[in-house]
């Protein structure tokens, strides 16, 4: 018993820097993420959460370029792609702009990547993420921001929260939806921003939207939903971790699977409970 | 009396963009009057209704409530908006978007404590929406949506409840429901309401005053005093003929057979057989 214990718990899993790091970035990243995923839910707006890691990944890769601060450069791209996918959908119908933005940013990201001469790793680590390499300072950056952001959200909780629901209500009640548009796509950018070093651009989507679908599926009221999201977002991260580095299978992928079967578990049973409560329905003997 | 009354307008022009929506309107409506606000579709009602919550501002003219001008936010206007989007799986129980109407608009979030939760549960009771409080907003029927959104609109217990076609997505019955609903509720808190509608009929027992709208302007007054064929002729500009069959209205353009504000059952032929 004793010995199985250890076989999952490797030696180092909780001493060895780089570890001490993923266990922050992710714990961090998988407590924000669900709490901007449950407005992007509610206000389906999911496309947002799939293209703004992509502008992340072209500010990262811009950042190699310069010799810029990653986290920087991700997050000023990613603002840039979340204020210009809001424009977008309030100026135009037109899907396939939004689609060549996507394939826009990726294609920006390679180029700037291939001037850089940046070395394949590096490249790998931004679209499927590099929990394991993860710096000090990155890990420092990632934290403060999502406590930041935490707080953000914390005090925008109530106007976005109407302002997604009864937009109309919400301006008569004097709530400048302009701002709150604004303040969504800044949230999205930055919780991008942080995500993407973790699970990377290509995956980023799945620690938004996954846990956050999940937590809608399991409760019914927002609080709730949100409680199930972080508890769902924080064991994909950690089982993920404790996997990955066991296994040495990739973290992102074992993040990104970890939500998708919450994600269909907690759809498996949210129509169990459907079906019953329609059972009753129809025989209420 | 300005002092006695609820809304005034005065000499409001509302252009958008340099073409005209609302021209010269000029107005009183009282005190605790239940007014239905009916026009064609694109006739200026919604225009109408945001520039009460001050959304918009007129281009020219004041508009008044109780005799200060108007100012958006203000808590002691209800706003029924016609209507929200939400899907089936959405996170949100008709007693969540209820409470937002209590303090929605304030920052931070709302620590649950048991007067507010007594506040929202007597709403949900007020509206008749005690069944249905714990389900998720997304899967209920128009008619349910359509109370939880007087409900949240009454929180802070307005002195005029304004209604944007609340009865567009309800069936006959729903849509009675509702109007006693409103009328009731006007009555026994002295709430002024503005019940914008195509089609006066099924007010026609509860309102008191009709604003009628067309060509970009309004006539206000009683059922008897607005809908007659002068009134409305001169109101639209061409010669209007108004017709009453079992107590209820209809309004025609002369010589043409389809009505000019809409109603579901002349549309379907009923009221001329
Ligand atoms: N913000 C706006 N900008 C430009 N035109 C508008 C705006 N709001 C309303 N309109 C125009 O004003 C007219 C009246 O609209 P509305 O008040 O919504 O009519 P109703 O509610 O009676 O159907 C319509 O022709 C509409 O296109
Ligand atoms: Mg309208």
């Amino acid at each position: 018993m004793t010995n199985l214990w250890q076989h999952i718990f490797e030696p180092g899993l909780f001493t060895y820097p780089f570890l001490i790091h993923a266990w922050i970035s992710a714990s961090a990243v998988a407590i924000i993420s669900p709490l901007i995923g449950f407005f992007v839910n509610l206000r389906g707006e999911s496309f947002v959460a799939h293209a703004v890691p992509r502008g992340a990944f072209a500010g990262a890769a811009a950042a190699f370029l310069v010799g810029a601060n990653s986290i920087l450069g991700l997050s000023v791209f990613a603002l840039a792609m979340a204020l210009s996918m809001g424009f977008m959908r309030r100026h135009s119908q037109n899907g396939v702009i939004t689609a060549l933005t996507l394939v826009m940013a990726l294609g920006l990201g390679d180029l700037f990547l291939t001037i850089g001469n940046t070395y394949a790793p590096e490249v790998f680590a931004l679209l499927f993420g590099q929990l394991l390499g993860v710096s000090a300072s990155e890990t420092m950056a990632i934290t403060v921001l999502s406590v930041v952001l935490v707080i953000v959200v914390g005090i925008v909780f109530r106007p976005l929260l109407l302002s997604s629901t009864v937009p109309e209500f919400a301006a008569a009640r004097g709530v400048s939806l302009t701002a709150m548009n604004l303040t969504f796509a800044v949230l999205v950018a930055l919780d991008a921003s942080l995500t993407v070093p973790v699970v990377g651009a290509l995956l980023a989507f799945s620690l938004m939207i996954g846990p956050a679908a999940a937590g809608g599926y399991l409760a019914k009221s927002p609080w709730g939903a949100m409680g199930y999201a972080i508890a769902v977002a924080l064991g994909s991260v950690w089982i993920a971790i404790i996997i990955g580095y066991d296994t040495s299978l990739p973290i992102g992928f074992l993040v990104a699977s970890l939500s998708l079967v919450a994600y269909v578990v907690a759809r498996l049973i949210h129509m169990a409970r459907k079906t019953r409560r329609f059972k009753r329905y129809v025989s209420p003997l | 009396m300005t002092s006695e009354a609820a809304i005034t307008f005065n000499q409001v022009h509302m252009a958008f963009s340099g073409h005209t929506i609302l021209r010269e309107l000029q107005f009183n409506i009282d005190k605790g009057a239940f007014v239905g606000v009916i026009g064609p579709n694109g006739a200026g009602k919604t225009t109408l209704i945001r520039l009460i919550l001050g959304l918009i501002r007129p281009s020219s003219g004041t508009v008044h409530v109780f005799g200060s001008p108007v100012r958006r936010g203000k808590r002691q206007i209800g706003y029924v908006p016609q209507s929200f989007v939400a899907d089936p799986d959405m996170p949100l129980r008709a007693r969540d978007l209820v409470g937002l109407g209590l303090d929605g608009e304030r920052w931070g979030f709302a620590f649950p404590n048991h007067a507010r939760q007594q506040r929202i549960q007597d709403m949900l009771d007020r509206v008749g929406a005690t069944r249905y409080a714990d389900e998720p907003v997304g899967t209920l029927s128009g008619g349910e949506r359509q109370r939880l959104l007087i409900a949240q609109a009454l929180l802070t217990h307005p002195k005029i409840l304004l209604l944007d076609e609340p009865l567009s997505n309800l069936d006959i019955h729903s849509g009675h429901e509702i109007i006693q609903l409103v009328a009731e509720i006007a009555h026994d808190s002295h709430v002024t309401v503005m019940f914008v509608a195509h089609d006066m009929n099924p007010l026609l027992g509860v309102m008191d005053q009709v604003l009628y709208l067309a060509q970009g302007r309004a006539v206000v007054g009683s059922v008897d005093e607005v809908i007659l064929p002068e009134v409305l002729t001169e109101l639209y500009g061409q010669p209007v003929e108004v017709l009453r069959i079992n107590g209820r209205i209809l309004v025609f353009a002369s010589g043409e057979m389809v009505p000019l504000t809409h109603s579901e059952s002349i549309a379907h032929g009923h009221a001329l057989a």
